[in-house]
């Protein structure tokens, strides 16, 4: 038998174990934060303070990219949030469609569809940029917020996650629909459709997390200063000559800010989008 | 099925068979190309191409070998029956996968900034070492890469441990314990090979993740790199495709990349494939 106090012990072991791990996870975030409160000439010359010194704290950088000479910065934010928004919507819908149909129905050249699908899964699907900005630039949607959604809104996870999960539920809802005189689309829009909500939030996510991330494919589409996402904004900033810390700072923070609260309150669906989506395959 | 099949073949067969094709021609602007046969491809022979597959490569191989042990590790701890808060530990540990990497990024070049007034030089500074510059060497420039990398995917592989952890039937342990078996030999007669289809299916993507990397370079050197410090070969293409205008070129690399992730999971794949046919023969 293990003794009480070996297993307080193991108890104290692990968790100081992982208030340090945490700890040190943490501490970017934690630098950053602080940072971002402090005027950059000063950040430049004095360094980094592990402590926090309240008095010289400021709110400038905010400032600036709210009201001041940063404010593009707005744009960029307006132009993610509606690339994300319309991209996980239209994302959504295609990959539930053709997840739902895999899944669900049987037709000749199904296992071949879902085998390409897996396969996509696994190759660099960056080696396709080059061929699709030719495409973009024939169809001049080369920066437009069209030409950042369109290429990738058939998402292989997608449609694997939405597969996985219909192939679960029974039949028998269907066939009932069926019976009812309910067409096909029906069918998908009535009764599956409410059946796979949980999925549909937990895609939502990952797929909207995703498209807020993205940097390649923006930074080749977007061509001028105003059309840029927040990443490729940032990324704009950063130069070997005179960074625009001030702004760089604040504005990561502000990137990161909302994807945090959406977490917090989402948990569960973060982590079940992750792990159905890799795992019973 | 039709619209499926139609923005299948338009998103990404007609891309691939371009991307092959592409990497035949010199293209000068958008009709005006030339069949150059294998130019492109003899083209590769080149010092940068070199380091750039010796960057991606050694990338994807050191964020392997941070990105699998460590979380199978934090994962068995947090899994541990006398672990508290293992809710909140996931979570903390998930937070910078939320991150996009240009703004870990931001935080990251601060981290790693050149002179000693920076964290990671002050705690050198600790162990009395001198300030390093870590964007101009080759080592710490991969180390720096690396790390940022690390820190951002740590939290998701610990995710998909745990739900594999759980899909362990608590009896197996059960019976080990009453044979007396110590903690260790559980892990690996028991923990591990219960664990492996898991372990296969995150290096299956991460060595398709280490060789698309992209951003963890862009952030530390956004325009010139000494020495090809931080080369990737995705960077590579980028640079060749969009910078120099020959997406010819670029092509060429891409298919050369496409291949080489390929090989790799291929042969990866096959081997602990076999393996575990062997193990359930035995």
């Amino acid at each position: 038998m293990i003794g009480g106090r070996r297993l307080a012990a193991s108890r104290l072991l692990l968790l100081a174990f992982f208030v340090a791990v945490g700890a040190a996870v943490l501490f970017p975030f934690y630098f950053l934060l602080v940072s971002s409160f402090r005027p950059s000439q000063e950040l430049f010359t004095e360094g980094f303070h592990l402590g926090i010194r309240l008095k010289g704290m400021t709110l400038t950088n905010y400032q600036v990219l709210l009201q001041g000479s940063g404010v593009i910065y707005l744009s960029w934010y307006k132009n993610s949030i509606l690339i994300t928004a319309l991209f996980t919507a239209v994302s959504l819908f295609l990959s539930s469609l053709v997840g739902y149909g895999l899944g669900v129905y049987v037709f000749k050249g199904r296992n071949l569809i879902f085998t390409l699908v897996l396969f996509l899964l696994m190759i660099p699907l960056e080696i396709l940029m080059l061929p699709l900005y030719k495409l973009l630039v024939t169809i001049h949607l080369i920066n437009t917020y069209a030409g950042v959604i369109l290429p990738f809104v058939v998402s292989p996870a997608g449609i694997f996650f939405f597969r996985q999960y219909s192939a679960g539920i029974p039949r028998d809802y269907v066939d009932a629909g069926r019976m009812d005189g309910c067409t096909e689309y029906g069918i998908y829009a009535r009764i599956m459709a409410p059946l796979m909500r949980p999925a549909f939030g937990a895609m939502a996510i990952l797929l909207a997390m995703r498209e807020w991330n993205d940097f390649l494919w923006p930074l080749i589409v977007l061509r001028t200063n105003e059309n840029f996402t927040i990443p490729v904004g940032l990324a704009s900033l950063m130069s070997p000559y005179g960074n625009n810390y001030d702004m760089l700072i604040a504005g990561a923070i502000l990137a990161i800010v909302p994807i945090i609260v959406l977490f917090l309150f989402n948990q569960r669906a973060f982590v079940s989008g992750l792990t159905v989506g890799g795992i019973k395959g | 099925m039709l619209p499926f099949l139609l923005s299948f073949y338009v998103l990404f067969v007609y891309p691939i068979i371009s991307t092959v094709i592409m990497s035949f021609q010199q293209v000068l602007g958008l009709h005006d190309t030339r069949f150059i046969g294998l130019r492109n491809y003899s083209r590769l022979i080149d010092v940068h191409f070199g380091n750039a597959i010796k960057t991606s490569t050694l990338y994807a191989f050191f964020t392997i070998a941070v990105l699998i042990p460590l979380p199978v590790i934090f994962s068995v701890f947090l899994s541990a029956r006398t672990m508290v808060a293992r809710n909140f530990f996931r979570s903390v540990l998930f937070i910078p996968a939320l991150t996009s990497a240009v703004a870990a990024g931001v935080a990251f070049r601060l981290f790693f900034g050149e002179t000693a007034i920076w964290p990671a030089n002050q705690l050198l500074g600790l162990f009395g070492l001198h300030p390093v510059r870590w964007t101009l060497g080759y080592g710490s420039g991969l180390f720096i890469m690396v790390a940022l990398a690390s820190w951002r995917w740590l939290g998701v592989n610990v995710v998909y441990f745990l739900a594999g952890l759980q899909n362990i039937p608590p009896e197996l342990y059960e019976s080990a314990d009453i044979d007396g078996a110590s903690p260790l030999s559980k892990f690996f007669y028991i923990t591990l090979p219960l664990l492996k289809p898991i372990i296969v299916y995150v290096l299956t993507i991460s060595i398709y993740g280490g060789y698309a990397m992209f951003a963890e370079s862009y952030v530390y050197w956004p325009e010139g790199m000494p020495g090809d410090t931080g080369l990737s070969m995705v960077r590579y293409i980028y640079q060749q495709a969009f910078g120099r205008n020959d997406l010819g070129y670029g092509s060429a690399i891409g298919i050369a990349l496409l291949a080489i992730v390929f090989t790799i999971n291929l042969v990866q794949l096959r081997f602990f494939g076999l393996f575990r046919r062997e193990r359930e023969y035995s």
